[in-house]
């Protein structure tokens, strides 16, 4: 049996744990925790350690996702989380500007934990208050290269875009190195 | 959809950057703590502003520019009350009070000097209306952005804020690829001229503060400045080694690494299970 994995990442309350939930076939094995925390009591919990899902592609292929804790306090999990991934997601609220430097921050710091393809997820665009993808682009400094894709966390078909542009990035990255 | 946030989050100077680049036409609403402040860019180009209840007509604009006489404003504002600040500017050009360029270089100055009230906030709601633009009746102006950025950006002391910002010294610069920034319509100080000269990729931020003798903060606050007038960009120095991989963790989900022949038609089939879903 071949496994793959890949993480999905970004800052508290970005929307990866419902991410996952959206496409797991099995019932995220969550580590959310009441937040102790005033200051980040937006949502009543949070994961503290990792979600994970699962979908199966056949029965000698499973495909691993992993959320990261989005409390900066569990970063120490990134590291050992990223290891081994084919590609990462980046979550992005697209309500709240003021995690855009943080997102950033969490991008840069996964390129250097292992330099695979990456897609930056620009969620809660359902929202009246969510910020335009062109936007989006600028304040987060991302190159033109880089895929934002507008997203719903909760929306199964635009999370399953989200994961199916991460895979033909992937699929590019291994041509343009004359693998496969 | 909204561009809307709090200062406090997203400050003027990232703001400014944003509509520069998205060459954005509307008008910026910023509610500040005492004042509510318009600013409006066609194109990303400044072109009008008004500060809360302040009296933007032409009049007393050009009067306080020291374009007209006490008595000449007074006079003015008597007799050309229900004139639109168009058919002043056009009645004072055509009587030789004034030359248009006086009107535009006065606009200019007023606009920017609101504009430049607002980098002082800390704290204030915004939003961007596409659909808000001057008064027709008003004259806009049109200037660039970016050397009001930079001097924004100038404003910006903590070391802590610019450490957020830059937190990498060893990495390179280079001149962004953008039509129409042209370096020689800036206003650089001395030390920006001098941080200009060695942009070049194979120069770190370090060894550019090095090479100019300036201390990591002044050369934070310089490259700052620059990539927030989006004259620059932040690359990877050239022929800098690419960051080490994480030591090897035991991973508590075992996770098969196969050959690169596989991996082709394994992403495939991961494009098509998904695809299924």
């Amino acid at each position: 049996m071949q496994t793959v994995k890949m993480v999905v990442t970004g800052p508290f309350n970005a929307g990866k744990t419902e991410f996952i939930r959206s496409v797991s076939e099995i019932d995220v094995v969550s580590t959310e925790r009441k937040i102790s925390t005033e200051s980040e009591r937006v949502k009543e919990t949070t994961t503290v350690a990792m979600d994970f899902g699962r979908i199966t592609v056949d029965e000698d292929l499973v495909l691993y996702l992993f959320g990261t804790p989005g409390q900066k306090r569990f970063d120490f999990m990134w590291e050992i989380l990223s290891e081994g991934m084919l590609g990462f997601v980046v979550m992005v609220d697209s309500t709240r500007p003021e995690t855009f430097r943080e997102a950033r921050s969490i991008l840069e710091t996964f390129r250097a934990y292992a330099p695979t393809p990456y897609v930056v997820a620009a969620n809660k665009q359902d929202r009246e208050d969510a910020w335009e993808i062109d936007d989006m682009r600028i304040a987060l400094r991302l190159d033109p290269k880089i895929k934002l894709l507008p997203c719903v966390a909760t929306e199964k078909e635009m999370v399953k875009n989200v994961l199916l542009e991460l895979l033909y990035s992937i699929l590019a990255d291994m041509e343009s190195k004359g693998g496969g | 959809m909204a561009l809307k946030g709090n200062l406090r989050d997203y400050t003027v100077t990232h703001l400014f950057r944003l509509i520069n680049l998205a060459q954005k036409t509307g008008t910026l609403i910023v509610d500040g703590p005492n004042e509510k402040v318009l600013v409006s860019f066609r194109e990303g180009k400044l072109a009008y502003a008004q500060a809360g209840q302040e009296d933007n007509s032409l009049v007393t604009i050009l009067y306080q520019a020291k374009k007209l006489t006490a008595p000449q404003y007074r006079a003015l504002k008597e007799r050309a009350g229900n004139m639109s600040d168009k058919e002043l500017g056009l009645l004072l050009v055509n009587a030789n009070y004034i030359n248009q360029q006086d009107i535009l270089v006065s606009l200019q100055n007023h606009f920017v000097a609101i504009v430049n009230r607002l980098f002082t906030w800390v704290e204030g709601f915004f939003r961007f209306e596409s659909d808000l633009l001057p008064p027709d009746d008003k004259i806009t102006v049109r200037v660039s952005l970016e050397n009001i950025i930079i001097e924004g950006a100038r404003q910006l002391r903590e070391l802590e804020q610019l450490q957020d910002e830059i937190p990498n010294l060893d990495i390179a610069l280079k001149f962004a690829d953008r039509p129409g920034a042209n370096i020689r319509n800036f206003n650089l100080s001395v030390e920006e001229w001098q941080v200009v000269r060695y942009i070049n990729p194979k120069n770190t931020i370090r060894q550019i503060a090095r090479a100019t003798k300036m201390s990591d903060l002044q050369i934070r606050k310089i490259v700052y400045a620059l990539l927030q007038a989006g004259l620059v960009e932040l690359v990877r120095a050239e022929g800098a080694p690419r960051p080490a991989p994480p030591p090897q963790v035991a991973s508590r989900i075992p996770v098969t690494q196969p050959n690169p022949e596989e991996q082709k038609s394994l992403i495939n089939r991961l494009i098509n299970r998904i695809r299924s879903l």
